[in-house]
């Protein structure tokens, strides 16, 4: 199928399976898939401009169906997802603005390489010792029900509550999550994911949505729906950006969102089965994999 | 549960069949039509084609979603 906008031939049903796997990872994780998505786009062609805001857009479709769906389990805090947005777009342009420096001082695929194995390692690395130490202390909680039950419990509680414990009016009260915490706070939390987002590009759920876990301590269902809620305004912006650039083929990102669509309810219906710990401990390889293409990029200098 | 599992991943196959029969078709009719407007407007008027563009997707997701809600509650329904 040809695609007029960046001048692609493209199998369609390429495009809605890479979209259906990226939808079930999204809705179960609570990540855009960036790192699946980007490379599969480039594999047919794409040029790599095209594919991260193609990828965007596509996104932010597959996002909507999840978080419809999630916030049917009542696994969706509003009011955190809306202070969280302002954070990450201001994460995302300092970001996007480093980027920029590196490049102008001529070593940015070095740097933002290093920089990204390290950050996905440690992430899988913390992850597999506190869910495995969770799993392992407690008898495992039952799954969540969409009416209730999202509490969740982690090995770095003691962690989470001394942050939490920091008076730094003003203090936000979360009913749905039930956490009351400082403003700074969350929108340190969501700056330092839209600094990802812009640096290493994406929209850096990997990093968000542990975040979320660990320092807020939202409890891991509503984590992966808010933090896609949360995704939709940031993939908004980054995709009328790009669009703007001439960097989004809107035809490739609507085939692959009709994959998505049916992966992202699959996905979110998925997490009502499983406790958070073992959510957590699922998420373990998408940094690994994301850490793999880098690693692939820098060793062989060609770029997924 | 056995029953119930293999009831709800029947369901699901059926859904699939019905959705990929409506895709072709959504691909056929919208995006050919849709493909030469958008391009143009691509080239000419870059910020209204980056406001179609996030309002098509956020349409086509709503839409989805509902079609295929409303398939699998009609595919249930039936199969009770």
């Amino acid at each position: 199928m040809f695609f007029p906008i960046s001048g692609a031939h493209v199998s369609p049903i390429y495009l809605i399976v890479v979209g259906f796997v990226i939808g079930i990872l999204g809705g179960f994780f609570g990540v855009g898939g960036s790192f699946i998505a980007g490379p599969a786009l480039r594999a047919v062609g794409l040029d790599w401009n095209f594919a991260v805001g193609t990828d965007l857009a596509h996104i932010v479709g597959k996002s909507v169906v999840a978080v419809r769906q999630h916030r049917a389990f009542g696994n969706v805090d509003l009011r955190l997802g809306f202070i969280m947005a302002f954070g990450t777009i201001g994460g995302a342009e300092i970001g996007a603005q480093l980027i920029q420096m590196l490049k102008r001082a001529g070593n940015v695929n070095l740097v933002v390489s290093i920089v990204s194995i390290a950050v996905y390692v440690s992430i899988s690395t913390f992850m597999i010792w506190e869910s495995g130490k969770t799993l392992a202390a407690k008898k495992p909680m039952p799954p969540a029900t969409a009416k209730g039950n999202k509490k969740d419990h982690s090995a770095f509680m003691h962690v989470t509550r001394a942050i939490q414990r920091l008076k730094l009016p003003p203090m936000i009260e979360l009913p749905t999550s039930g956490v009351t915490i400082s403003l700074w706070i969350i929108l340190l939390v969501a700056f330092i994911g839209g600094l990802f987002s812009g640096f290493l590009g994406g929209g850096a759920g990997y990093i968000r949505m542990p975040s979320m876990v660990y320092v807020l301590g939202i409890p891991t269902h509503l984590a992966v729906g808010t933090d896609l809620f949360e995704i939709i305004i940031s993939a908004s912006y980054g995709t009328f950006s790009h669009a703007v650039k001439g960097n989004v083929d809107i035809l490739i990102a609507l085939v692959m969102h009709t994959g998505a669509a049916i992966g992202a309810q699959i996905g979110a219906i998925s997490t009502q089965y499983f406790a958070g710990p073992k959510i957590r401990l699922a998420f373990v390889p998408l940094p690994l994999i994301g850490a793999a293409i880098v690693i692939y990029t820098l060793v062989t200098g060609h770029k997924l | 549960m056995k029953k119930e599992a293999a009831q709800t991943l029947r369901a699901f196959v059926v859904e699939l069949v019905i959705y990929a029969v409506l895709v072709v078709a959504y691909f056929f009719l919208v995006l050919h039509f849709l493909g030469e407007g958008l391009q143009q407007l691509e080239k000419n008027h870059r910020y209204a084609y980056a406001g179609i563009a996030i309002l098509l997707m956020i349409g086509q997701a709503v839409l989805l979603q509902n079609v295929t809600t409303f398939l699998l509650r009609l595919i249930r329904g039936r199969a009770e």
